[in-house]
């Protein structure tokens, strides 16, 4: 057997449940040690989907996440030899199965996850400063495009996926009941080192959704006037620069 | 500046450890390790706490992911991103692997085997040139722990990393612990595989605890680098030392943490044996 072809019968052999065509490769009554390969290729990425969804895998109880987990594991297993990039489609893959528990919720809960994810590992960047929106001109104001922070991200759902994930945490014992009928955006956003999150009003979340499209305030204001009449701007501007939403002005 | 790693028993850096080691204060070990894929990521805390540990200690770039091993040759955007890593870290030593993990464009996530052949040998010489060249830096290939042999696979694995380093130039990194597992799980033995390494292409050592899965014919030790070393590895290292003088050698320890004092201890030991060796 060829090396290629080996690499392939190895790779089908730890990712199914048979050794197929590769015991008659292996040195004789050691065969069955395959097994010890299939199982650390398997638990390793079951694992490292745990670590990446803790409150998802809380939410669904140890037993039943496994089992997804493994599933996700053999059928979608990683591209990348770096495992903080795997699990990105890990909330679609569980909505199929989320819905037929009755848990519709769950999969914006394993995305919330991953953007707190991706929040923790993207590129450093100084926040944008109040003073650099002082600096500008009255009438400069309303076309100023901001940036978002790199480490910015807006989780926008029609479940109330921040008290979900709150009442969730490890430390709360005894899980309160949820109304599921209120929709939540969260933004998640890091400062000094720490990914926080926090929920945003619809009308602050209209705000940044305009402002991550690329327009200016004064369009980000209008839309977050039309989606929440009693949207307090000022307010928001002030929340965003203290919580590092931002990164910059862009012209 | 690159900062060399010293003939000293170090420790990997592990997230329960790692504030110890980003602090300011005096030195608790002479080096530390990192593994490369851990930090690939574009920025915030874990690469800003490697930043601080690079201040502080000299670094080894140690990977898990590169899989010098695979047939289909190497990830020319995985080199890059080390590449770009180890520019900015300036690691005194690099690592990896003899094995796979890489078949298909999919990532296994374990250090497969590999069969000693001639074919297999100019997979790893190409891959390895590759890999150097474009790292702009010498590899130490690492001996893996092997649960399996196959059938058809006729050179020893002493003798295979020599191969390697003749074709090559690459280093070698020794895990005693490695050949320990092996040599249990598939035959062999160990005391034979140290007199057989080419003693000046070794540029470090490891040591890890296994744990032992199973019984009777079943029995199979499993390199879960979740406990002490053992003292059947302990003497081989001590019969490595005597042949190779001492070399700079890692505590290694990823599951089931235990205090940083217990690993610097771990590493104490080492020390002592390089030094008794002097």
């Amino acid at each position: 057997m060829t090396l290629p072809a080996l690499q392939r019968a190895f790779t089908a052999a730890v990712l199914g449940a048979e050794d197929g065509a590769l015991t008659a490769h292996i040195a004789p009554g050691l065969a069955g040690r395959i097994a010890v390969y299939r199982n650390t290729v398997q638990s390793s990425l079951a694992e490292v989907i745990a670590a990446a969804f803790p409150i998802t895998r809380r939410i669904v109880g140890p037993m039943f996440f496994a089992a997804l987990a493994g599933r996700y594991a053999v059928t979608r297993p990683p591209r990348l030899p770096q495992l903080s990039a795997y699990g990105a489609d890990f909330p679609d893959f569980i909505a199929d199965d989320a819905a037929h528990h009755g848990l519709a919720y769950l999969p914006d809960i394993a995305r919330l996850e991953w953007a707190r994810g991706e929040s923790y590992f993207a590129a450093d960047a100084p926040a944008l400063a109040p003073e650099a929106i002082a600096a500008l001109a009255p009438e400069a104001l309303n076309a100023a495009v901001l940036a978002l922070h790199p480490a910015t991200r807006l989780m926008v759902s029609r479940f109330p996926i921040m008290r979900i994930w709150r009442v969730n945490q490890p430390e709360v014992v005894d899980v309160p009941a949820v109304d599921m009928a209120v929709a939540e955006n969260v933004l998640i956003s890091r400062t000094g080192g720490q990914v926080r999150l926090r929920e945003l009003t619809p009308g602050d979340a209209a705000f940044v959704t305009t402002i991550q499209e690329g327009r200016g305030l004064g369009t980000a204001a209008e839309r977050g006037l039309a989606a929440e009449p009693g949207f307090d701007l000022e307010a928001a501007l002030r929340d965003h620069l203290i919580g590092g939403t931002f990164s910059g002005v862009r012209n | 500046m690159t900062e060399a790693i010293p003939p000293a028993a170090g420790i990997g850096l592990r997230h329960p450890h790692d504030a110890a080691l980003a602090r300011a204060g005096a030195q608790v070990t002479p080096w530390v390790e990192v593994h490369a894929e851990n930090f690939l990521c574009d920025g915030g805390p874990r690469r800003a706490m490697l930043a601080a540990v690079r201040e502080r200690y000299p670094v080894s770039c140690h990977g898990v992911g590169l899989s010098l091993g695979s047939a289909e040759g190497l990830d020319p955007a995985h080199l890059k991103r080390l590449r770009h890593l180890f520019d900015w870290v300036r690691p005194g030593l690099i690592s990896e692997h003899l094995s796979w993990s890489v078949s298909g464009g999919v990532y296994l996530n374990d250090l497969l085997p590999l069969p000693y052949t001639d074919e297999c040998a100019g997979v790893l010489a190409r891959n390895i040139a590759e890999a150097q060249n474009a790292l702009g830096r010498r590899i130490l290939v690492e001996n893996p722990s092997r649960y399996l042999n196959f059938s058809d696979s006729p050179m020893p694995e002493a003798a295979f990393l020599a191969r390697l380093v003749k074709d090559t130039g690459c280093g070698l990194l020794l895990d005693v612990n490695n050949i320990y597992v092996s040599c249990v799980n598939t035959g062999g033995s160990a005391a034979d595989y140290i007199r057989e390494i080419p003693a000046e292409a070794v540029g470090e050592i490891h040591l890890a605890g296994h744990s032992i899965d199973g019984d009777g014919a079943a029995r199979v030790l499993i390199d879960t680098h979740s406990t002490r070393v053992c003292d059947e590895v302990w003497d081989l290292y001590r019969a490595a030392i005597a042949r190779l003088g001492a070399r700079p050698t890692l505590i290694e320890w990823d599951r089931d943490l235990p205090e940083i004092e217990l690993l610097l201890d771990e590493a104490r030991r080492a020390d002592q044996i390089m030094a008794e060796a002097a």
